[in-house]
């Protein structure tokens, strides 16, 4: 789905048509600092749940889930327990459903199992807006009610436009929001980084 | 929630919808059949949750305008439509205006002035949807017209193969009954034969339209070499209510020689599907041991078509808004 590489709605007051080319400006992190954020995050959420009982990771389509798997991984390793593993798609829940047209493409929820009272962390690769986990907050409550829900999150990149904060962050990056920032992913993408990227136009002008 | 089929999850979607209406398969790509079957099988996992509702077309307004009866498809729609928190109207043709003379083009029109989205259709005339798709704004979804099309039936059917098959392609589906009369025959024969599945009609010859190998299927009167050579069976409803009966003998001669029974499902694939768009004449095109049995998936075919009637009308809101394009 081409809903963001950023995982965030897309913003629809772009112009129709644009042709839109992005050119690296710098990386952010690479894929040993990837590897040693999500191990971090791992820890603290351990930390903080005083280990991983009740305790479920939801990733968002795409690269959330991507995240969310690698995470489970890590806790697994640590604690020696199953972590169960959820994949959310919000695009049904989408506040801009009504502006952008056509549909966006849709995929399946997959959660296979119940999430009322258990701890749920919500993870995704970058946190912007804030719309995406606005989203995903309706989309989880339609499906049970789970006793507490924290967020988790690689990168975090600022510009929020609703009262939302992530508990766990990978890495804060001040960001103009013109800029785009790209998380690359072994699974998707073959390799591991996070770089921030300018228009073209913006880079010549 | 594991995802059942294969063949159109994972892959990475790249299409998009763009039309406003939904009339047929006959002007579908294989593509575009594809996306409204991998978007359906998205939908599927709602009508399992708790709460069965998603917020994706709340305050859309859809209309149900059946100007023929209709339980299970206008049923199946009115759902579908609610479970995307869309609001619905029913207007059955007995109790509306058409009765006191009203054109169908008013009667759209004078919809379209209560600022409605959606018209779902049913009519007896062949083309009446896409009459009103040319003269509407709104997007209109065609419940079945005449004898010509019933587009989300057919895609129904092709998602139950597909769940329970893994793909269409290279499938032998034979589709028994009244093939002359039948809106299902035809759009299933556009859809199966768009995603490569190979189609066999068989009927008595007064129910075989001539020259129907022109649309990519073979035609037997051989009821035997229909259910050997078969993936699934297509069983469609002898409509004894209707003029057609008058083209079979009787319904027990139309039993003997094309009906499916205990004896005559020996003739099928070990893995054969027995599929039937509803309401099964029991004792006639299929006897309840068949219906019931454990080769029959008709009642997934019911469950399905909840979910491609949410992905119909998700996939036809979207492209009616024009405008700003979701073009990343």
């Amino acid at each position: 789905m081409q809903h963001g590489s950023q995982g965030q709605p897309i913003r629809s007051d772009r112009p129709v048509g644009a042709v839109f080319v992005f050119r690296e400006k710098a990386k952010l992190l690479d894929g040993e600092a990837v590897r040693r954020a999500l191990s971090r995050i791992a820890h603290e959420i351990i930390e903080r749940h005083k280990g991983s009982e009740q305790l479920a990771l939801i990733g968002i389509r795409s690269r959330g889930a991507v995240v969310a798997k690698r995470l489970a991984a890590e806790i697994e390793a640590i604690e020696r327990s199953n972590i169960p593993v959820g994949v959310l798609d919000i695009t049904l829940y989408r506040d801009d459903l009504s502006r952008i047209a056509p549909n966006p493409v849709l995929h399946a929820t997959e959660i296979p199992f119940d999430i009322s009272n258990l701890h749920l962390v919500l993870v995704d690769d970058v946190l912007f807006t804030g719309r995406t986990v606005r989203a995903a907050l309706d989309a989880l409550i339609d499906l049970g009610r789970p006793t507490s829900i924290q967020l988790a999150v690689l990168v975090d990149r600022g510009h929020r436009e609703l009262p939302i904060r992530a508990d766990y962050v990978g890495k804060n990056v001040p960001t103009s929001v013109k800029e785009r920032v790209e998380v690359r992913l072994k699974e998707l993408d073959g390799l591991d980084e996070v770089v921030i990227e300018e228009s073209a136009e913006a880079a010549n002008g | 929630m594991a995802n059942a089929t294969t063949a159109t999850s994972g892959a990475t979607q790249t299409a998009q919808w763009t039309r406003k209406d939904l009339l047929g398969l006959r002007e579908l790509s294989a593509e575009e059949i594809r996306m409204i079957l991998a978007t359906a099988d998205s939908f599927r996992e709602i009508s399992l949750r708790p709460i069965k509702k998603v917020p994706a077309l709340r305050g859309k307004t859809v209309v149900n305008l059946f100007f023929e009866p209709s339980t299970r498809t206008r049923t199946s729609f009115e759902l579908a439509a609610k479970r995307l928190s869309a609001d619905i109207v029913n207007i059955a043709a007995s109790s509306s205006s058409i009765s006191k003379g009203e054109t169908l083009l008013d009667t759209v029109k004078n919809l379209e002035a209560l600022k409605i989205d959606i018209i779902v259709i049913r009519h007896a005339a062949a083309g009446v949807p896409h009459l009103i798709a040319r003269h509407a704004n709104a997007s209109v979804i065609n419940a079945g017209d005449g004898a010509h099309e019933h587009p989300t039936q057919a895609l129904l059917d092709l998602l139950t193969i597909q769940e329970k098959k893994g793909r269409l392609d290279g499938l032998r589906v034979s589709i028994i009954g009244d093939i002359a009369h039948s809106r299902v025959a035809r759009s299933n024969i556009w859809g199966l034969t768009k995603l490569g599945a190979a189609v066999t009609v068989c009927g008595p010859p007064t129910l075989i339209p001539p020259h129907i190998e022109e649309l990519g299927v073979q035609a037997t009167h051989d009821i035997g070499q229909a259910i050997r050579d078969a993936d699934v069976l297509m069983l469609l409803r002898i409509q004894h209510e209707r003029q057609e009966a008058l083209l079979v003998p009787s319904l027990r001669e139309y039993r003997l020689r094309y009906g499916i029974d205990r004896e005559r499902i020996r003739l099928a694939k070990p893995d054969v599907l027995i599929m039937h768009p509803g309401p099964v004449n029991r004792g006639v095109e299929l006897d309840s041991s068949v219906a019931d049995g454990p080769y029959s998936v008709i009642l997934n075919q019911v469950t399905n078509g909840l979910a491609v009637r949410m992905a119909a009308l998700y996939l036809v809101a979207g492209a009616a808004k024009g405008g700003v394009l979701d073009d990343e």
